[in-house]
C-alpha cells in the first residue's frame, strides 16, 4: 500500500491536472439547495452535454456567503477563480457561456476573485480578500467548506488531511497529544467553553477497559448553523478530529449524534466513514499502526435537551433524552457507564489544523483566556447573513458593521442575541466588547454555539424573550421542577404583559422566578433558560415598563397593545382597507378620509399591507 | 390479515426484518423506531408492541420514548410534512406571517393533518437555514427567502 504522503501527492497532482481544465463548482449546502443550487446545477450539466462542452462539474458545501447564494464558481485556466452570486438558472446559462466558454467575467453578477499565480486580475471584480465580507475573517476551522467537494477524501488528504493523523500515531504519544490540545488553549465550541485539553485529560486519565469518543451534532440552538455547515462542507476533518480523541484518551469506539433534521449532513457524514474505512484512515489498524478507530451514526429524533452532554448519552442508549445528575461525570461514567469524551463539531473540527499547524499557531489568535478563531452565524436584520470565522476578541460592532454590512434596511440597531436560547442579548453600548467567553459572560450573555441574532428597532424586547421561553418551556424535558414548571410560569407572565394585562409586580417576579431555576435547575438547558429574560430586563427594562405601565409596545410588535389609525391628510379615500377588513371596522365616503373603529378592530394588519399611501399608523 | 392463510401483513414483516437487523444491538431502540416509523409513516400501537417483543424492553419504556421525541407520532401523517420554521433568526424575521399564511392555505394548524391527508403542518425551531430566513421545509426540501405570497405557490407543487 503506498504511504498516506504518496497518496497526497498523487491526489494533488490530479487537482494540478484539473486546474488546467475549466471547472464549475456549484454551491450545494443546505442553504445553497434552498435557494435553488440542484436546478442550477442541472441547468448548466444540461447545457454541457447538450453542446457536448469540455467543462467539469463539481459541488462543495457552504462558502458562508449565504446572503449570495446560490452561489457558483468558475475556475477556467490562466483566469482567477470568480465566486457568482444571486445566480438563477437563466443567469448561470449566460455564465456558462459567456464566462466558461469564452473567457468572458459577467460583471454584473460577479461577487469576487480569487486571484491566482500566472493570472492576469481582472479589473472590475473585487478581490475574495478583499470584500468587507471576508477582510476581517481568518479562515481555519472552515477554511476548506465550499472549497473541496465534501464527498471526496482524495480532496481532504490533498489539502493535508489525515496528515495530523498520521503524525499523532506515528510520534505522539497520548500524553503528548493532550499536551498540544492544551496548550493550544482550545475550549469546547459548543457553548460551555471548557478546556478541551483538559476535558481529553481526565478521560485519559480514567480507569476502564472500554472508553467512547462522542461527537455532539445535535445543534439545536435557533440561529447557529455553523455545525451544520462544517459536517456538510468538511466532514473529514471531524472523523480526524475525534480519531485524535480516540487516540490520545485510549477509546476505539466513537458515535456521532446528529440532529435529524440535518439529512444532508447525515449523509454525507456517512459517505465519509465509508471513504475513510476503505482508505485505512478509519476502522481496523489504521495506517497499519494497530489503532483501531470505528465510528457511528446515531440521528436525533427531536429533542433539543439532547444537546446537553448526559441527555445525549442516554440518547444514544435508546432512552429518553434527560439529563443525569452530574456527578459522576462523563468522564468517569458517560455512554454506557463507560469513560466518554463528549465535544462539538467545530471543536474537533479545529483539532487537526492545531497538531499540523502547533499549539503556538493557534494560540497566537484570540486573547489571553480565550485562544484560536471562532465561526459566527450571522443572521436576522443584517444586510449580509452567512457563516464567518474570525479570531476571538474582535469585537461585536466589528462583526455586525463590517463583516455582516450592517442593518437592513437602513434601520436602527437594537440588540444582537448572542448564545441562543442560553444566551442574553447585548445593546448598542456593549457592542465594542470583545466576543471571547469571559466578557460575553460577564454581560449577561453566553458564546453559546456561535449564533448572532441581529435585532433592528422593530424589534420588541418583550416578545423576544417571551419567544425565547416559550421555546425552553417546550423542550424542557420535565425531569426537574424547577426548570419544568419555572419555565412555564415565566412564560405565562411574559404572555400576559405582551397582552397587555401585566401588572406592577411582575418584573420582581420574573427575577425572582430567575434566580431561583437559574440556581436549582439539574442541567444546563434550565440554568440557562432565565438568561434570555435577565439580560433584557438589564438593557431593555423601559420596553417591559411600557408594556406594564403604559400599555404600550414601542416597537409595534405585540399586537394587543397596537391601535389602528388612519391619517387623514394622506388617506384618499380609495376605499381599499374598507374592502379588506374583515370586520367591517373601516368607515368613510369615497374619496374623504377613512376611520378605524377601534373596538371593532380585530388588529389583523389586513389594511396595513393594502394601502398604498401609507396612511394607516400603527402605534 | 384478510386471507386466512398465515401470511403476515407486509408492515409486520418489514418490522421484523428490522428487528433481526438490530438483534443484540445496543442502543437500539431509536434507530429501530424510526425505521419503524419509514414503514408506517407514523407509529401504530401494534407495530410498537412488536418492537416490544423484538427487543425485549418493556412497551411502557418503549411508550415512553416515542412521545418524548418531536420526531415519533401516534398518529397517522399527510402525505407532506410541512415545517414552518419559528426559530430566532426566522422570527425576527417575519416567521409567523409566513406560519400564518401556512395554516390559512392548508386549513389547519400546528401539528395538525388535512382531511385528505395532503399535508401535515408542524412548526419546527430552527432547521438551520437561517440565511436565508424566513424558511419553511416542505418533506426533504427547504424553501427560503419566503414571503407569505410566495406559500401558495410553493404548497400547490406537492400533491
Amino acid at each position: 500500500m503506498n504511504s498516506l504522503a504518496e497518496k497526497r501527492k498523487t491526489y494533488q497532482d490530479q487537482l494540478a491536472a484539473k486546474a488546467k481544465k475549466t471547472v464549475i463548482v456549484v454551491g450545494l449546502g443546505t442553504c445553497g439547495i434552498a435557494a435553488g443550487g440542484e436546478k442550477i446545477w442541472s441547468a448548466i450539466k444540461g447545457e454541457i452535454n447538450n453542446k457536448k462542452l469540455d467543462i467539469e462539474m463539481v459541488y462543495s458545501g457552504c462558502v458562508g456567503m449565504c446572503y449570495k447564494e446560490p452561489i457558483i464558481e468558475v475556475h477556467k485556466p490562466g483566469m482567477p477563480r470568480v465566486i457568482y452570486g444571486d445566480v438563477n438558472p437563466e443567469n448561470a446559462l449566460q455564465i456558462l457561456q459567456d464566462h466558461a466558454v469564452n473567457g468572458k467575467v459577467v460583471n454584473d453578477l460577479a461577487v469576487a476573485q480569487d486571484p491566482k499565480e500566472g493570472a492576469a486580475k481582472l479589473p472590475d471584480v473585487p478581490v475574495l480578500n478583499e470584500l468587507p465580507f471576508y477582510k476581517k475573517q481568518v479562515k481555519t476551522a472552515i477554511a476548506k467548506c465550499g472549497v473541496i467537494n465534501p464527498d471526496s477524501i482524495e480532496e481532504y488528504i490533498a489539502f493535508g488531511g489525515y496528515e495530523a493523523l498520521e503524525k499523532v500515531l506515528t510520534g505522539m504519544s497520548q500524553v503528548e497529544v493532550i499536551d498540544e490540545v492544551k496548550k493550544s488553549g482550545l475550549r469546547g465550541r459548543g457553548g460551555g467553553g471548557f478546556s478541551t485539553g483538559l476535558k481529553w485529560e481526565f478521560a485519559n486519565k480514567a480507569q476502564g477497559d472500554k472508553k467512547y469518543v462522542v461527537c455532539n451534532a445535535d445543534e439545536g440552538d435557533p440561529g447557529a448553523f455553523m455545525d451544520r455547515s462544517v459536517l456538510e462542507g468538511d466532514p473529514h476533518a471531524v472523523l480526524e478530529g475525534m480519531a485524535i480523541c480516540g487516540y490520545s484518551i485510549g477509546a476505539d469506539e466513537g458515535y456521532i449524534y446528529c440532529r435529524a433534521e440535518y439529512p444532508l449532513a447525515i449523509k454525507r457524514l456517512e459517505t465519509a466513514i465509508a471513504r475513510g474505512e476503505e482508505a485505512g484512515l478509519l476502522g481496523k489498524n489504521i495506517l497499519g499502526t494497530g489503532f483501531n478507530f470505528k465510528l457511528k451514526i446515531k440521528a436525533g429524533a427531536g429533542a433539543f435537551v439532547c444537546g446537553e452532554e448526559t441527555a445525549l448519552i442516554n440518547s444514544i442508549e435508546g432512552k429518553r433524552g434527560m439529563p443525569r445528575v452530574r456527578p459522576p461525570f462523563p468522564a468517569q461514567s458517560g455512554l454506557w457507564a463507560k469513560p466518554t469524551n463528549n465535544n462539538n463539531v467545530e471543536t474537533y473540527a479545529n483539532i487537526p489544523n492545531i497538531i499540523r499547524q502547533g499549539s503556538s499557531w493557534f494560540a497566537s489568535m484570540g486573547t489571553e483566556k480565550s485562544k484560536g478563531s471562532k465561526v459566527f452565524a450571522l443572521t436576522g436584520k443584517v444586510n449580509r447573513t452567512g457563516l464567518a470565522e474570525v479570531p476571538v476578541g474582535i469585537t461585536i460592532r466589528e462583526i455586525i458593521f463590517e463583516i455582516a454590512g450592517g442593518i437592513q434596511d437602513n434601520k436602527k440597531f437594537k440588540a444582537v442575541q448572542i448564545g441562543g436560547p442560553s444566551g442574553g442579548c447585548i445593546p448598542e453600548e456593549h457592542l465594542d466588547t470583545p466576543v471571547d467567553y469571559d466578557s460575553l459572560i460577564a454581560l449577561g450573555a453566553m458564546m453559546g454555539s456561535g449564533g448572532l441574532v441581529v435585532m433592528d428597532e422593530t424589534t420588541c424586547m418583550v416578545d423576544v424573550a417571551r419567544f425565547f421561553l416559550n421555546f425552553t418551556k417546550n423542550e424542557s424535558c420535565g425531569k426537574c421542577t424547577p426548570c419544568r414548571e419555572g419555565t412555564k410560569r415565566m412564560l405565562e407572565i411574559l404572555e400576559t404583559i405582551c397582552a397587555g394585562k401585566g401588572k406592577p409586580e411582575d418584573i420582581t417576579t420574573l427575577e425572582r422566578l430567575s434566580t431561583v431555576i437559574k440556581s436549582t435547575a439539574l442541567c444546563g438547558l434550565g440554568q440557562t433558560a432565565p438568561n434570555p429574560v435577565l439580560a433584557t430586563l438589564k438593557y431593555f427594562r423601559s420596553e417591559y415598563e411600557d408594556h406594564i405601565f403604559n400599555k404600550k409596545c414601542p416597537a409595534g410588535v405585540c399586537n394587543a397593545l397596537l391601535e389602528y389609525k388612519i391619517d387623514a391628510e394622506k388617506c384618499k379615500g380609495c376605499g381599499s382597507c374598507k374592502k379588506v377588513c374583515p370586520v367591517e371596522a373601516i368607515s368613510g365616503e369615497k374619496k374623504q378620509p377613512h376611520e378605524i373603529d377601534t373596538s371593532k378592530c380585530i388588529k389583523c394588519g389586513s389594511c396595513i399591507e393594502k394601502c398604498k399611501l401609507d396612511a394607516i399608523i400603527r402605534g | 390479515m384478510s386471507c386466512c392463510c398465515e401470511k403476515k401483513d407486509p408492515n409486520q414483516e418489514a418490522v421484523d426484518a428490522v428487528l433481526a437487523k438490530y438483534k443484540g444491538t445496543k442502543g437500539a431502540l431509536i434507530p429501530v423506531l424510526q425505521q419503524c416509523q419509514d414503514i408506517y409513516g407514523y407509529m401504530p400501537k401494534e407495530c410498537m408492541a412488536q418492537i416490544s417483543k423484538g427487543l425485549n424492553i418493556p412497551l411502557s419504556e418503549i411508550f415512553g420514548v416515542v412521545t418524548f421525541y418531536a420526531q415519533f407520532h401516534l398518529n397517522p401523517r399527510g402525505r407532506n410534512i410541512i415545517r414552518c420554521c419559528l426559530g430566532t433568526a426566522c422570527h425576527v424575521r417575519g416567521g409567523a406571517k409566513i406560519f400564518e399564511r401556512v395554516q390559512k392555505v392548508t386549513g389547519v394548524k400546528d401539528g395538525e393533518t388535512t382531511e385528505d391527508l395532503r399535508y401535515t403542518l408542524e412548526s419546527v425551531a430552527c432547521i438551520g437555514a437561517c440565511g436565508l430566513a424566513p424558511v419553511i421545509m416542505v418533506n426533504d426540501d427547504t424553501h427560503g427567502r419566503l414571503t407569505p405570497d410566495k406559500i401558495p405557490d410553493i404548497l400547490a407543487q406537492y400533491e
